[in-house]
C-alpha cells in the first residue's frame, strides 16, 4: 500500500576527522509506518538520526520534512528546536532527563515561555493524561526522574517527544534497557501510536525485534546505506549478511571440562546506594576452563557485581574467595595480585587513563613488577619494550606508544586492556560488556581471547546485556535480576528473558 | 550568664542581620550559578569590584541607588569573563574563578588607586540610612532589630524570595536547574544550554557584585583595601551548607551573622583572658566545619564543574 | 556556523609558545590601565624594563622576587597535577616561615651546617602539615580542598599575627609584632657580596628539577600524574587514590612551607604578618604559565617577578599605581588558559546549510 511520504533525508554525508560516518544516505518514511534502522555498532546509524535531529550537522546533504498538511519542506540543519518545531522527537539511547526536575518539569521544559512570572500547568497536564489514555504509555508526572525506572524514564522520553506533537520519532536502541518482554509492551504502545499517524524510525540491532515489529527495513554498513527491504519479504539470514557484508563467523567453542574454581561468592551481601549497586545474597562459582554469563537487564546489580569482583567494593557479608583463599583486602591492586583480571565496562572512562601514554596505560597494572621500575623510578626503556611487544601482539594500532591512550579507537583501547589483562595470565577474568559498542573485527577479537583464556584454564566472568554474545560465548547462563543471580539452567532465550523480568521461568 | 543575655539584646539581632546581609547577595549569586552547574571562584574578586564600583559611583555623585546598578553592572562584566571562558571555552572552572577573583581585585585596587593617589584616610560617602518602615517597625523586639536595617539588607531579603520564585515556580528557573543537573535534557528540548549558563553566571555574579556593595554603601562608608577579607570563600561555604536552596541560604547566613556578632561581643566579655585573635578565627574555621560535616550529604548539582560543549553527546 | 573540535596532538612549539604569547599579549594589555592613568605608555615600559635589566643589582632583585614565585609556582604544580586544588599556599608558606622562627631563632645552638638543613625540614615540615589536613578532610569526609584551603589562610594568617603578638614576638621590636631575628647560623647565605640574592634561590632551582625528576621518572609521581588525569580509572587500576593525593599534599605543602623558610631565613632575617605579597596566590599563575612543567615553573616566576619589579621601579618613577604589576599578573593567567584552549581545541568553520 501507498502512504503518504512525511520525510526524506536526501544524501546525508558527515566525516569525523578521516571517519567517514555517513556516506550520501537517503532514506524515506511514510505515515504510519515503522523504519528499522538496522547496522553492525559503527555503522552510522546514531550520526544519521543526530543530523537529522540537529545535533550534528551535516557536511552535505538536506532533509525535507511534511507539514502537518503533508506538504514537504526542507528543514534547516543542525538546529534541534527546527527539528523539534518540525516535529521530530528523539529518544536517545542515553536518556536526556533532568533527574532533579518531575517528569512533568522533564516534558514541559523548553515548551512554556521561558520569561514568564508563573507557570500554569493544568492544561499540558491534561494533555499528557489524554497521550498517556491513547498510548498506554503512562508515567508517574509528579516524581522525580531520579526515583523512577528505566523503563518509566524511557516513557517519560516518549511522552516528552508525543506533548510536542511529534509525527516523527526517532528511537535510538530502545531496547537495550528493557527486558524482552518490557521491550515487546513498548511496541505494542508503538503500534498505538502508529495508528494515530506517527511515523517511527527505530534504531537497533537486535533482528529477531525487527522482523517481529518493523514495516520496512533500512541497512547501514560502514556508513553507507547498503540495502532496504519491506519487512514482510526479509529473513534474519539475509538481513544480516547485508549487515556484516558476509555469514558473521560463528564463534567456535570446543567442548572443555570444567576444572576446580577459580572463583567462588558465598551468600555475598553488598548494599549500595540504590538498587543498582546492591546484591542481595549471591552465590556464585566460576571453574577453571569454564566462560560463566551474567544475562540481565541494565541496572540490576551487574555493576555491582563488577565492583565486588574488581574490588572496588567490599561485601556487608558474605565470603569471596580465588582458588581456595578467602579474601579479606578489597582492593583493585590486591585484585590484580590475587590473578583477577579486569575488563571494566566503560573502558575510556575506567580502563584507561587518556592523557597518559599506551606505553604508560599498559604497565599501569603492574607498577610494583621490578620489569617496570627499579627502586621507585620507573625503567623506561623497558616500558617501551613492553609497549612495543604488546601493541604488536594484540594488534593495538593507533599514533604509537608514546601518543596519549586517548586518540585509539574504542576497538584499540579494548585491545590495549586485554593486552595489559592477558599478559599477567590472570586465573579469572572479569568482563564487562566487553563488546559493547565495537565494531565486528574487535568485536570477534574479543571473544577469540576469552575463549582462549579459558582454554589455556582461566575462568571468565562475562557480564554482558547482548543475550546473543552470552548464549555464544557461556558454558553457563546465570541470570541476574535485582541483586540476585540465578542458574538459568537453559539456552531458551524466552525461558531467560522471564528469568530477567524477575519472573521464575 | 552574662554570654547569654547578648541574646535578648536587640543591637545583637540588628547586628546579625547586618553581617548577614552581604553574604545573602554572595550566598544567592554563587547559588544561582551553581544551580546552573558553573562553580564560581571569581566570587572573592567579584564583591572587591562591587564594593570599589559602588563606592566609586557614589563619591562621583552618581546617588546611592546608581551606585548598586554600577556594582552590579561589574559584577556581571567580571562574571561574564568567567561566564565565557568556562561555558563555551569550557576550561577549568577553579582557576578560570581564581583569575576572575586577581582580575576584579586588582583592576578594583589599580582604579582606586589611581583615581585617588594621595590620600591618606579614604574618602567618605553618605550611605544607606536604616529604613523606617511605618507597621513594622512597632512590632516588639523584632521592630527595632529591623528598624536598624538598611533598603539594601531588605533588598537582600525580598531577593531571597525572587530567586526562590524564579528557580522553582518559574519555566526559566526549571531550565536553569536543569541545565545544572544535565545539559543534554536541556539541549534536546531546544533551549540553548550556553545561554541559560551564561545568562545565569552573570545574573549571579551581579549579585554577588551587591554583596561587596553593601560593605562600602551600608555597613560602611569607604572602600578599603582588604576589606573583603574572604566573605566571598565564606559564601561559597555556605552555599554546601544551604544545599543550593534560597531559603536555607538565608538560614546560613543569618546563622553565620549572628555567630559572627556573638564572637565579637563575646570578645567584650572574655577578651582580657583569651587573645582575640582566636574570635577572629572563628568564622572561617566555623565554616570550615560545617564544611565537613556536611560534605557527605551534599547533593551537588550533578554537572556542576562538568564541562558540556554543543553536538558532543 | 562555528564548531569547536579538540586538536588530535599539539605541537610542541605550541605548548611553549603559547604561554610565551600569552605573557606578551598580558603585557602589552597593561598600556589601556596605563593610558587611563595617564602615563606616558612607552616610558613606562622602558622604566619597568629598566626595574629589570637596567643594572646587576635591579637584575638580583628579580631573582630574589622570583625566588619564593618558584617555591610557590612548583607547590602548586605538584597539587594541580593530582587535580588535588591547594589554594592554601599562602598559609602554608607563613606555617613553614613560622616554624623557621621557631627553630631557627636561637632556640637551637648548632652549627650552620646543622642548623641550615634543621630550619629547612622544620618549615617543610609544617608547610606539609597545613596541606595535609585538608587532604585528610577531602578523603574522609569528602570536604572540597578548594574552600578549606582558601579559609585555611585566613585562619593561618590570624594565627600568625598571634603568634607575633604572643610567643614569637621580638620582646626588642618596641610593640612592632614582629618575631625576633634569625641566628646568623640559622640563616640561608647570600650569594653576591651587597646584593639580597640568597641560596634560596638555588635551593629552589633543586627543588624544580627534583620535581621534575620525581614526576616523570617515577613511580611515585607516575601514580600522581594517573590520579590527576583520571582518578576512577587509576583507582580501578589499583593504584590507591587517597594515598597518592596525601602525597601530592604533603609535598606540596612542604615545598610551599619552604617558601616561607627561604624568605625568612634567606631574605627577612625575621617574620612580620606582612611577609609575603601574596606569593601564594601568585604561584597559582606561575603555575599555569608554565604549563604545569617544574622546569617551566622557574621560567615563568622570573617572568612574573620581573613584572613586579618592573612595574615597582616604574611606579616608583612615573607616579603609576603598582597595583598595576597584579593586573598584569591576573590578564597573563586569563590569556594562559584562553591560549591552552586554543592550542587544543581548533575553531571548525562547519558548511552552511544547503538552502
Amino acid at each position: 500500500m501507498k502512504k503518504d511520504l512525511v520525510l526524506s533525508l536526501n544524501k546525508l554525508s558527515k566525516r569525523f576527522g578521516k571517519v567517514i560516518a555517513n556516506d550520501a544516505v537517503s532514506i524515506e518514511l511514510h505515515r504510519g509506518e515503522v523504519l528499522a534502522l538496522l547496522g553492525e555498532n559503527g555503522a552510522g546509524k546514531t550520526t544519521l538520526m543526530n543530523m537529522l535531529f540537529g545535533h550534528y550537522l551535516p557536511d552535505s546533504g538536506s532533509v525535507e520534512v511534511a507539514d502537518s498538511s503533508g506538504n514537504m519542506h526542507p528543514l534547516p540543519l543542525g538546529n534541534p528546536q527546527a527539528a523539534l518545531a518540525a516535529g521530530i522527537g528523539m529518544v536517545h539511547q542515553h536518556f536526556a532527563l533532568a533527574e532533579n526536575l518531575t517528569a512533568l518539569d522533564n516534558i514541559l521544559l523548553g515548551s512554556e515561555k521561558l520569561f514568564s512570572l508563573g507557570r500554569n500547568t493544568s492544561a499540558a497536564r491534561a494533555k499528557i493524561n489524554g497521550i498517556m489514555e491513547r498510548t498506554g504509555l503512562t508515567a508517574p508526572l509528579d516524581e522525580l526522574v531520579g526515583r523512577l525506572s528505566v523503563g518509566e524514564r524511557q516513557r517519560v522520553e516518549l511522552l516528552k517527544a508525543l506533548y510536542r506533537d511529534a509525527r516523527i520519532l526517532v528511537l535510538d536502541e530502545p531496547t537495550a534497557v528493557l527486558t524482552p518482554q518490557e521491550a515487546d509492551a513498548l511496541f505494542k504502545n508503538i503500534g498505538a501510536m502508529t495508528k494515530e499517524g506517527l511515523s517511527v524510525i527505530f534504531i537497533s540491532h537486535k533482528l529477531r525485534e525487527v522482523l517481529a515489529f518493523s514495516h520496512r527495513i533500512a541497512v547501514l554498513r560502514h556508513g553507507k546505506k547498503v540495502g532496504e527491504m519491506e519487512t514482510a519479504k526479509a529473513d534474519q539470514r539475509s538481513i544480516a549478511r547485508m549487515m556484516v557484508g558476509e555469514d558473521s563467523p560463528v564463534t567456535k567453542r570446543e567442548k572443555l571440562d570444567p576444572g576446580k574454581p577459580v572463583l567462588h561468592l558465598n551468600a555475598v551481601r553488598v548494599t549500595g546506594k540504590s538498587a543498582r549497586n546492591s546484591l542481595h545474597g549471591v552465590d556464585l562459582t566460576v571453574n577453571a576452563h569454564e566462560i560463566v554469563g551474567i544475562a540481565g537487564v541494565s541496572g540490576n546489580g551487574q555493576n555491582a557485581l563488577a565492583m565486588l569482583v574488581s574490588g572496588l567494593v567490599s561485601p556487608d557479608e558474605g565470603e569471596l574467595s580465588v582458588e581456595d583463599n578467602i579474601i579479606t583486602r578489597f582492593n583493585p591492586a590486591a585484585f590484580i595480585k590475587a590473578g583477577i583480571g579486569r575488563i571494566p565496562e566503560d573502558r575510556h572512562h575506567h580502563g584507561v587513563v587518556g592523557a597518559m601514554s599506551v606505553a604508560e596505560n599498559l604497565v599501569i597494572e603492574r607498577l610494583d613488577d621490578t620489569e617496570v621500575q627499579n627502586r621507585g623510578f620507573l625503567r623506561s626503556g623497558a616500558i617501551g619494550a613492553i609497549a612495543e611487544k604488546l601493541s604488536k601482539n594484540y594488534d593495538v594500532r593507533g599514533p604509537g606508544a608514546e601518543a596519549p591512550a586517548r586518540l585509539l579507537s574504542g576497538g584499540n583501547i579494548q585491545k590495549l586492556i586485554l593486552a595489559r589483562v592477558f599478559e599477567c595470565a590472570p586465573k579469572l577474568i572479569l568482563a564487562n560488556q566487553p563488546t559493547r559498542g565495537l565494531d565486528l573485527g574487535a568485536a570477534n577479537e574479543v571473544s577469540r581471547r576469552l575463549l582462549e583464556a579459558r582454554g589455556r584454564g582461566a575462568g571468565v566472568l562475562l557480564i554482558s546485556e547482548d543475550l546473543d554474545e552470552i548464549l555464544a560465548l557461556s558454558d553457563r547462563v546465570m541470570v541476574i535480576h535485582d541483586g540476585r543471580i540465578n542458574a538459568a539452567n537453559t539456552t531458551d532465550r524466552q525461558a531467560i528473558g522471564m528469568m530477567m523480568a524477575g519472573e521464575a521461568a | 550568664m552574662e554570654a547569654l543575655e547578648i541574646f535578648l539584646n536587640v543591637n545583637f539581632w540588628a547586628a546579625s542581620l547586618r553581617i548577614a546581609s552581604p553574604l545573602i547577595f554572595g550566598v544567592l549569586g554563587a547559588l544561582i550559578c551553581e544551580r546552573a552547574g558553573v562553580l564560581n571562584l571569581g566570587i572573592e574578586g567579584i564583591f572587591v569590584a562591587g564594593a570599589m564600583a559602588g563606592w566609586m559611583a557614589v563619591w562621583l555623585g552618581a546617588g546611592l541607588w546608581g551606585g548598586v546598578a554600577v556594582a552590579a553592572f561589574a559584577g556581571a562584566f567580571f562574571g561574564l569573563i568567567h561566564a565565557i571562558l568556562t561555558i563555551p571555552l569550557g576550561l577549568s572552572q577553579h582557576v578560570s574563578g581564581l583569575g576572575v577573583t586577581m582580575l576584579a581585585t586588582s583592576a578594583s585596587y589599580f582604579t582606586y588607586r589611581t583615581a585617588l593617589p594621595d590620600v591618606s584616610s579614604p574618602p567618605r560617602i553618605v550611605p544607606f540610612q536604616p529604613l523606617d518602615i511605618p507597621i513594622l517597625s512597632d512590632l516588639p523586639f523584632l521592630g527595632p532589630v529591623l528598624f536598624q536595617q538598611t533598603a539594601m539588607t531588605w533588598l537582600a531579603i525580598i531577593l531571597v524570595g525572587v530567586v526562590w520564585w524564579v528557580l522553582n515556580r518559574t519555566p526559566l528557573g526549571l531550565a536553569v536547574r536543569a541545565v545544572g543537573d544535565n545539559p543534554d535534557a536541556v539541549d534536546a528540548q531546544g533551549l540553548s544550554v550556553y545561554g541559560l549558563r551564561i545568562g545565569a553566571v552573570v545574573v549571579g555574579s551581579s549579585l554577588m557584585a551587591l554583596g561587596g556593595a553593601f560593605l562600602t554603601m551600608s555597613a560602611f562608608d569607604a572602600f578599603f583595601f582588604g576589606m573583603i577579607n574572604g566573605r566571598g570563600w565564606i559564601a561559597i561555604a555556605l552555599v554546601i551548607f544551604a544545599s543550593w536552596r534560597p531559603g536555607k541560604a538565608l538560614l546560613g547566613a543569618l546563622l553565620f551573622g549572628a555567630f559572627d556578632a556573638f564572637q565579637v561581643r563575646l570578645q567584650t566579655q572574655v577578651g582580657a583572658f583569651v587573645p582575640s585573635q582566636i574570635f577572629l578565627m572563628a568564622p572561617y574555621v566555623l565554616s570550615i566545619i560545617a564544611l565537613v560535616l556536611l560534605a557527605r550529604g551534599a547533593d551537588y548539582p550533578r554537572a556542576l564543574l562538568k564541562p558540556w560543549f554543543k553536538g558532543q553527546r | 556556523m562555528i564548531r569547536i573540535e579538540p586538536r588530535e596532538t599539539t605541537s610542541r612549539l605550541w605548548n611553549i609558545g603559547v604561554p610565551i604569547l600569552s605573557a606578551v599579549i598580558a603585557l602589552g594589555f597593561a598600556a589601556i590601565p596605563l593610558a587611563l592613568a595617564g602615563a606616558n605608555i612607552a616610558e613606562a615600559y622602558y622604566q619597568m624594563g629598566r626595574g629589570v635589566f637596567g643594572s646587576v643589582f635591579a637584575f638580583t632583585e628579580m631573582l630574589t622576587r622570583a625566588t619564593p614565585l618558584i617555591f610557590t609556582g612548583l607547590a602548586a604544580t605538584l597539587a594541580f597535577r593530582a587535580k588535588l586544588w591547594n589554594i592554601g599556599a599562602e598559609g602554608q608558606l607563613y606555617l613553614g616561615a613560622m616554624a623557621a622562627v621557631v627553630v631557627g631563632t636561637g632556640a637551637i645552638d648548632a652549627p650552620a651546617i646543622v642548623l641550615v638543613p634543621i630550619v629547612l625540614l622544620a618549615g617543610a615540615a609544617a608547610g606539609a602539615a597545613g596541606m595535609a589536613g585538608p587532604a585528610y578532610l577531602k578523603n574522609r569526609f569528602g570536604a572540597d580542598e578548594v574552600v578549606t584551603t582558601l579559609l585555611l589562610n585566613f585562619v593561618i594568617l590570624i594565627f600568625l599575627q598571634m603568634m607575633l603578638e604572643g610567643p614569637l614576638k621580638d620582646p626588642m621590636s618596641l610593640g612592632w609584632p614582629q618575631s625576633e631575628p634569625i641566628v646568623d647560623n640559622a640563616a640561608l647565605p647570600r650569594l653576591l657580596d651587597r646584593m639580597r640574592i640568597h641560596a634560596g634561590l638555588i635551593l629552589a632551582l633543586v627543588v624544580a628539577v627534583i620535581s621534575h625528576i620525581m614526576l616523570s621518572k617515577s613511580v611515585w609521581g607516575f601514580k600522581l600524574r594517573a590520579v590527576g588525569e583520571n582518578a576512577a580509572a587509576a583507582l580501578h587500576a589499583g593504584i590507591g587514590v587517597k594515598r597518592s593525593l596525601m602525597g601530592a599534599a604533603i609535598v606540596s605543602g612542604a615545598v610551599a612551607g619552604l617558601a616561607g623558610v627561604s624568605e625568612v631565613a634567606g631574605l627577612k632575617g625575621y617574620l612580620t604578618a606582612d611577609l609575603s605579597p601574596g606569593f601564594g596566590f601568585t604561584g597559582i599563575v606561575v603555575a599555569m604559565l608554565a604549563g604545569l612543567s617544574p622546569i617551566g615553573v622557574v621560567i615563568s616566576a622570573v617572568f612574573i617577578a620581573s613584572v613586579f619589579v618592573g612595574a615597582d621601579s616604574m611606579s616608583r618613577a612615573m607616579g603609576v599605581s603598582s597595583f598595576l604589576a597584579d593586573l598584569v599578573v591576573s590578564l597573563s593567567l586569563i590569556c594562559v588558559l584562553i591560549g591552552g584552549f586554543v592550542s587544543n581545541y581548533r575553531f571548525v568553520r562547519t558548511a552552511k546549510r544547503a538552502a
